[in-house]
């Protein structure tokens, strides 16, 4: 069980959050203008990275609010939590 | 005679005598004792038989490396399998018996495998039970597993309940040995939150099990000593009986302590009989020891063969001699000195072989002294004897020159395994030491210490000093003012290798060569799969099961590792080592589940009626964790006689449903209704304020998500209203779109599912009874049109009152806050009496707006299906933006043969198909078609009887269906074909005049 | 090929077994190859063996960054099964479910594949109408399965707690006879085998590093033992597979998460069958050994360790215990973790991809074990002749962008 630092919380328990999947997949400005290869792009294809990886966490069992987080995918060292609309660590993929 | 083999001495209370009985024999021991003690004090040496062969076996070992002595322990509902002998602590009446063998451990018909061993090598069942093909499942396999297994698993449920612990500590310290216990002491000294957990009934480890003097003291009572000072410390935990079994990331560390097993079965009433403990360390050190190694050697698993520490422990904490004479075989310092400390307190061994060419003057000159006379450069090839070792064949590791030596036991030592487990599921990497011919802890990334016999310190003095240096290590780390203390040097073990005495004499030997004693691995075994290929180690374990038994090859993994490199001509660090995963020990699945049982396992919940229901003899239905009323029998009422009863009410006269469960969010910002707009598949912005509307939401790939009603209660606050499975996730929904896609928008939302309370009162009199219950407001068309609603007094109860309905009925919902809940059923109840007002409960409800073709989220809907198939497409806007529009212009959402959603009405009226059947188009094309594939067109997705039709009917998805209205399909029954008419899913009231009622 | 059989077996006693040959020759990686298979586990050992097998196309290098069967071949429950809805993936995994009949013959090694039955329990009105659907869809596919009454549920496995006031009830099953289990490690031993004989080169310790190419087809691949040439890369890497498709360019629908498994100390038999519920989370069934094989559950992040989280074990066992009272005293042995590679859709790819002799055999979930046999059969077929084969056409990688789905998250047992 991981142990996840929520930006407005704190330090706790990897059970109090939900994981949110890749951070920094942007809604097309105007879906409509995109093609069905670029719609699926944003729908399904996904990085998935072996080492360092940027996602989204959510607090759901504590202030429900969504953070990003950078996270190792082999040993799972978080090396930093930041709040959306911030920019991600240096480093960061 | 009892206790036979008991000598003076050993922590054993002599005063405390216990009863026991072992395969049906009443023996007799000690308080202190374990039942491996007690057997051995009562000469019982052959208490198991092995897995495959059936080979007699006894006690190897004193610990929880023990691969031989599995009993089962107790019986009824209280019996467990596959016990070790030595981990028991013996208890006033504890009935234990061999597993496994038949029909008893000393005459085991089973023992004829061994016969037949030469072609039941590693893998052999991969190479045969084959032919003829037939067999396999009849006569093979059911043979197979009829000599699988071990012990047996009760029959019953278990008697006993199990807790949970969840800690945070600055130290955790495993293992309450010398160097565990020191550590611990400067940790706990320092005022830090520390943890000391140590595995049996009482700290000191090796103290308790050898001779030992520290501080001037004798080391048991320097170990009692420290225990006393720890559970002085307010700020310190010491925790006996507690094994920690895994270590996971960011140093959570998982333990069980057993609370009771010590006390016998059913004795402790009220307490918890294991407690998991799931522990949050800012450091931990580790001091779990080491375990020693046999050598493997011609019948080296015969019982009375042990290793060099077993034997000590049992003659020094016990009080248990395993013979009158002994011999030890060793190849190291460590077990050279214990077998002259067994010797010293059993005054048993006759002769140490060592393998050896000097065991170096100290030894020897103690050896001399105690009169024990040590012949070196010299190994034991083989050992004789039936159920217990009574001769073994000694001879010198150069040349010819066998003798054989009569002896009642024999001590192997081939060297210490440190127990790194628990390091290496914390990922650490490990080293293999040359010098001291085993694997050490390395490096690893988390925030731990490794001291004594674990780090290879393996001597007293040097064990206590690093565990002070694991401890002084630990509290710089955490910022405490503390000296530093070096580690001291790696102990001199002397040890010359040898794994297995064929390999090293380049010998073929007599006698079978034991790598792995439970599963029945040997030294041939490792070598066939070597020859066949095998050559990683994790293929070689695999292939040969080496290790994986329930000792998960404590005493077997680095031996097996080293033939394997031996065979392939490579070093034991070229071919490496397997990873350790959790648990360390076998852990109780019930202490895993915990509290988490029968309705504690998954949170009920019910709403404020729920006592009604109960009550008035509602049966339930799961939906997510709630309970909701399924239906409302009558006493001989079945679901089908209740729900006509209920539906027909419903229709006719009036019906009062619990909707409490729906979900409901409370939706407010200025930016309220552009929030919706996007969420919502239809237009938001112009619903004036005491209006409602019914909203569809979809995913981003363009499938419908969840539906609900929802209000606008003023400009800037809505409520929403989702499906009673989807409450959750659709909060959670659009608080991720909220934050993390559209931060500008000013919105807040809040659950408020629990503290509403909704009674919906449906049917053509409703208004009558509203109008009873709430004189004081005007339920008129005019006054109160539908999808609208009205705050006011309703039955005495500040209410907020929608004007919705799910049924296309008359239809008025009572919210009032949940604490009033009940009052306002009851309300109800009481007001509908006159009308006719029945209670009915999900099933009625479900007819009901199945009848009106209304969908439900989950059962017209699975994830796969569009606003379009399911006909909703006049609630998709054309002009705005929402979440999955762009999906619909997709190729496969777009195209023509799309399932969509019909009503069916069978042409036999009392045919009622299992929800769920399949469609086909005719009865020429009904069953499979190797060409064709399945004849399915659709299925069907909701079936009911109504008695408002006098028919049964149906909704289905069916491929292109809405233009196939009129035509005849065919519900699959079986093999039987029943005919349906395709029509328009809404079967009542077209028009839509009834939810107006009679104004 | 040496034969395996009990005559085999007793005239190498005879000679103290020591005239038993390697399964596989311990190939050192030649220039170039017609094909190159990324992933040594069973299902491109498999692909391997029916490109020579079916195809004639024998000059296959199977490159295996650690030891062959070590990823999730290795890590599973050993479950195989066909029943699933859709009528593609019944396709698929029916194929797949007869060939297991076949395959020890095929393959001259005893797999030990039980047909015990496996049957996935209903506990709600909703799971009901689901399996009733699936069942049903099975049958018109031409897959053996039936319902089960709660009562018939007791009598095919009397010791699971069937009564009405359990916290999640049992409503009923679905059945399938011809599913069962088989021996996991062994499926990748028999495999290389047989590839082995028929001139595959099984190369291990061998790690892609990358993938060459040239104008848009692909020439080779870069290894760790050197560069290898081919005209056909298929990657079959599982967990991995978008670590290796990204040294193509290629960004893949998959994510991968731990998924862990356990067993329980060997008991006598007792647990006649294999026993699902998705809605509690519940996969179990007794090995040959004695052992109690228990599905647990993936975390949700993602994860390239092999570890997963112990809550995940605690919440499994919790409703594994209310199935199953009787096990309460029954201790865990072992666990360990797979990384699976998960679809959006729980259903696989099989598929070309944009660069022309770059394959894709990934995003098998928590699946992928019963469908080796099949697996590989399509992925032979789609390697040799560039085109899917009729079975593995709809799991293109274009199925993402048409919206053609194939939604198997209800018959694919861990939710995910």
């Amino acid at each position: 069980m991981l142990r996840i630092s929520c930006p407005w919380c704190g330090e706790r328990e990897e059970i109090e959050f939900s994981y949110g999947g890749q951070a920094h997949v942007a809604y097309p400005k105007d879906p409509h203008a995109v093609s069905d290869d670029d719609w699926a792009q944003y729908l399904f294809m996904r990085d998935n990275p072996k080492g360092l990886f940027l996602e989204r966490w959510v607090h759901a069992h504590g202030c429900r609010r969504w953070f990003n987080m950078a996270r190792h995918t082999v040993t799972h060292e978080i090396s930093a939590v930041y709040k959306p609309g911030e920019p991600p660590p240096a480093g960061g993929k | 005679m009892s206790n036979a083999m008991r000598i003076a001495g050993g922590r054993v209370d002599r005063k405390k005598p216990l009863a026991f009985t072992f395969n049906g024999k009443r023996l007799q021991g000690f308080a202190g004792d374990t039942l491996a003690s007690a057997l051995l004090a009562n000469d019982v040496r052959l208490v198991a038989r092995s897995f495959k062969y059936h080979r007699p076996r006894g006690m190897l070992t004193a610990g929880n490396e023990e691969p031989n002595a599995l009993v089962q322990l107790e019986r009824g509902p209280y019996t467990e399998p596959n016990l070790r002998a030595t981990e028991i602590e013996l208890y006033e009446g504890l009935e234990a018996s061999s597993v496994n063998c038949f029909p008893s451990v000393d005459f085991d018909l089973r023992a004829i495998n061994g016969l037949a061993s030469s072609i039941l090598v590693a893998g052999f069942y991969n190479k045969t039970f084959m032919w003829p093909k037939g067999f396999w499942k009849k006569v093979y396999e059911p043979a197979i597993r009829k000599a699988a297994g071990l012990g047996i698993a009760p029959d019953a449920p278990d008697p006993d309940t199990y807790d949970r612990m969840h800690w945070h500590c600055d130290v955790l310290v495993v293992g309450a040995g010398p160097a565990g216990l020191s550590a611990a002491l400067e940790a706990g000294r320092q005022g830090v939150r520390t943890v000391l957990v140590e595995e049996a009934s009482e700290a000191g480890g090796s103290l308790l099990q050898r001779p030992a003097e520290i501080e001037g003291i004798k080391g048991a009572e320097w170990a009692a000593r420290a225990v006393r000072e720890l559970e002085a410390l307010p700020n310190v935990l010491f925790l006996r009986r507690t094994s920690v079994f895994g270590y996971y990331d960011h140093n959570y560390l998982m333990a069980v302590e057993r609370r009771t097993d010590h006390l016998g079965p059913g004795r402790t009433d009220g307490v918890a009989r294991k407690r998991l403990w799931h522990f949050r360390a800012g450091r931990v050190i580790l001091a779990t020891g080491a375990h020693e190694r046999p050598i493997v050697f011609g019948n080296n698993d015969l019982p009375g063969i042990l290793l060099a520490n077993a034997a000590c422990t049992y003659a020094t904490q016990y009080g248990v001699s395993l013979g009158k004479v002994g011999i030890a075989f060793v190849n190291n310092d460590q077990g050279l000195s214990l077998a002259l400390d067994t010797h010293e307190a059993a005054r048993n061994i006759a002769l140490i072989v060592d393998v050896r060419a000097d065991p170096g003057e100290a030894m020897i000159k103690r050896a001399i002294s105690l009169g024990v006379r040590i012949l070196r450069d010299s190994v034991v090839v083989c050992a004789h004897g039936g159920r217990r070792v009574s001769s073994v064949d000694i001879q010198p590791t150069r040349g010819a020159g066998m003798v054989r030596a009569t002896c009642d036991h024999l001590l192997v030592s081939g060297g210490l395994s440190p127990a790194v487990h628990l390091y290496s599921q914390a990922t650490g990497a490990l080293r293999f030491d040359e010098k001291l011919a085993c694997f050490l802890p390395d490096t690893c990334r988390q925030a731990v210490e490794v001291a004594g016999a674990l780090n290879g310190r393996f001597l007293l003095d040097s064990s206590i000093a690093d565990g002070k240096a694991a401890g002084a290590r630990t509290l710089a780390a955490l910022g405490k003012p503390v000296a530093a203390a070096a580690s001291p040097a790696l102990d001199a073990l002397n040890i010359l290798p040898l794994w297995s005495v064929q390999g090293m004499l380049g010998l073929k030997l007599p006698g079978k060569h034991f790598v792995d004693y439970q599963n029945d691995v040997t030294e041939p075994d490792i070598l066939l799969a070597s020859r066949e290929g095998f050559r990683s180690v994790e293929h070689t374990k695999r292939y040969t099961t080496t290790g994986m038994a329930t000792d998960q090859g404590k005493t077997s993994n680095v031996i097996g590792l080293a033939i394997l490199a031996g065979s392939l001509g490579k070093t034991i660090p070229e071919v490496g080592t397997t990873t350790f995963r959790p648990p360390f020990t076998p852990v109780t699945f019930g202490a895993i589940a915990g509290r988490d049982r029968g309705s504690l396992s998954d949170p009920v919940r019910a709403t404020p009626m729920h006592p009604w229901h109960v009550e008035n003899g509602a049966v339930f239905e799961d939906v997510g964790q709630w309970k909701r009323p399924w239906y409302f029998p009558k006493p001989g009422e079945d679901l089908h006689a209740a729900v006509a009863r209920e539906t027909k009410a419903l229709r006719t006269t009036a019906g009062v449903m619990d909707a409490t469960t729906l979900g409901k969010i409370d939706i407010q910002g200025a930016d309220a209704a552009e929030f919706l707009n996007r969420i919502y598949t239809n237009a938001w912005t112009k619903l004036a304020v005491g209006s409602c509307r019914y909203g569809m939401m979809c995913k981003p790939d363009g499938m419908v998500m969840d539906d609900g009603v929802t209000a606008r209660l003023a400009d800037d606050r809505f409520l929403m209203t989702t499906t009673t499975g989807n409450a959750a996730r659709v909060l959670d929904w659009l608080e991720e779109w909220l934050q993390t896609e559209w931060p500008e928008l000013k919105v807040y939302c809040t659950t408020v599912t629990e503290q509403w309370a909704t009674t919906a009162v449906v049917g053509p009199n409703a208004r009558k009874i509203l109008e009873a219950l709430a004189p004081g407001m005007d339920f008129s068309n005019a006054a109160f049109p539908f999808m609208t609603f009205r705050e006011g007094i309703v039955g005495g109860l500040q209410a907020r009152v929608f004007r919705i309905s799910f049924n296309g009925e008359l239809s008025y919902e009572i919210n009032v806050p949940s604490w009033h809940g009940l009052a306002m059923w009851k309300a109800v109840i009481e007001a509908g009496k006159p009308q006719g007002l029945t209670p009915y409960g999900t099933e009625t409800m479900h007819v009901a707006r199945a009848e009106k073709g209304y969908i439900i989220i989950g059962q017209e809907t699975d994830g796969t299906v569009t606003p379009d198939d399911v006909g909703l497409g006049w609630a998709v806007s054309k002009q705005k933006d929402f979440i999955g529009k762009r999906s619909f212009a997709r190729a496969d959402t777009s195209r023509k043969g799309r399932k969509q959603l019909v009503g069916l009405l069978p042409q036999d009226k009392s045919f009622v198909a299992a929800e769920g059947s399949h469609l086909v188009a005719s009865p020429e094309r009904s069953t499979f078609d190797p060409a064709r594939g399945s004849p399915s067109i659709g299925h069907i997705t909701s079936s009911y009887y109504s008695p408002n039709l006098e028919s049964a009917f149906a909704l289905a998805l069916i491929a292109d269906g809405r233009a196939l209205l009129g035509q005849t399909v065919h519900a699959v029954k079986g093999t039987d074909l029943k005919p349906m008419t395709i029509v328009d899913p809404v079967f009542i009231d077209k028009e839509g005049k009834r939810r107006d009622g009679i104004d | 090929m040496q034969r395996f059989s009990l005559l085999s077996l007793l005239k190498n006693s005879l000679s103290g077994h020591t005239d038993w040959k390697p399964f596989w020759r311990d190939a050192a990686p030649k220039q170039k190859y017609d094909a190159i298979i990324i992933g040594g586990g069973g299902h491109g050992l498999a692909t391997a063996y029916y490109l020579a097998k079916n195809h004639g196309i024998t000059n296959v290098a199977v490159l295996e960054k650690g030891w062959i069967g070590g990823g999730n071949t290795g890590r599973n429950t050993t479950i195989i099964r066909s029943n699933y809805l859709w009528n593609e993936s019944g396709a698929l995994y029916e194929h797949a479910l007869k060939l297991w009949e076949g395959l020890n013959d095929d393959l001259n090694i005893n797999l030990m594949f039980s047909q015990r039955g496996v049957i996935n329990l209903a506990h709600n009105q909703a799971d009901v109408r689901e399996s009733i659907r699936r069942v049903e869809a099975n049958r018109l596919n031409g897959i053996d399965g039936e319902w089960l009454t709660p009562g018939q549920v007791k009598e095919f496995c009397p010791i699971i707690d069937i009564s009405r006031t359990a916290r999640h009830p049992v409503l009923g099953a679905t059945l399938q006879r011809r599913a069962g289990t088989a021996r996991h490690d062994t499926v990748a031993w028999g495999y290389a085998r047989a590839a082995d004989s028929l001139g595959v080169d099984i190369i291990q310790k061998c790690e892609v590093t990358g993938i060459l190419r040239e104008n848009g087809r692909v020439t080779g691949v870069r290894t760790t033992r050197g560069t290898i040439m081919a005209d056909k890369v298929g990657v079959v890497a599982a967990g991995h597979t978008s670590v290796v498709a990204a040294m193509a360019d290629i960004r893949l629908p998959l994510q991968s998460h731990p998924l862990q498994a356990l067993v329980s100390e060997p008991i006598k038999p007792i647990h006649p069958c294999v026993v699902m519920s998705n809605a509690v989370h519940v996969y179990l069934s007794q090995s040959d050994k004695g052992e109690l094989v228990i599905g647990a559950g993936i975390d949700t992040f993602n994860s390239y360790s092999q570890r997963g989280s112990f809550h995940v074990i605690e919440h499994q066992m919790a409703a594994l215990i209310e199935l199953f009272p009787i096990f309460s005293r029954v201790r865990m042995l072992r666990t360990w973790g797979g990384i699976v590679d998960v679809c959006p859709d729980a259903s696989p790819i099989v598929s070309k991809t944009p660069v022309k002799g770059l394959f894709l055999n990934c995003g098998w979930g928590t699946g992928g074990f019963k469908a080796t046999p099949g697996s590989g059969w399509v992925f032979a077929h789609t390697i040799a002749t560039g085109e899917p084969h009729p079975l593995n056409a709809a799991f293109s990688l274009d199925r993402f962008t048409s919206g053609a789905l194939i939604d198997e998250h209800g018959a694919a047992a861990v939710a995910h």
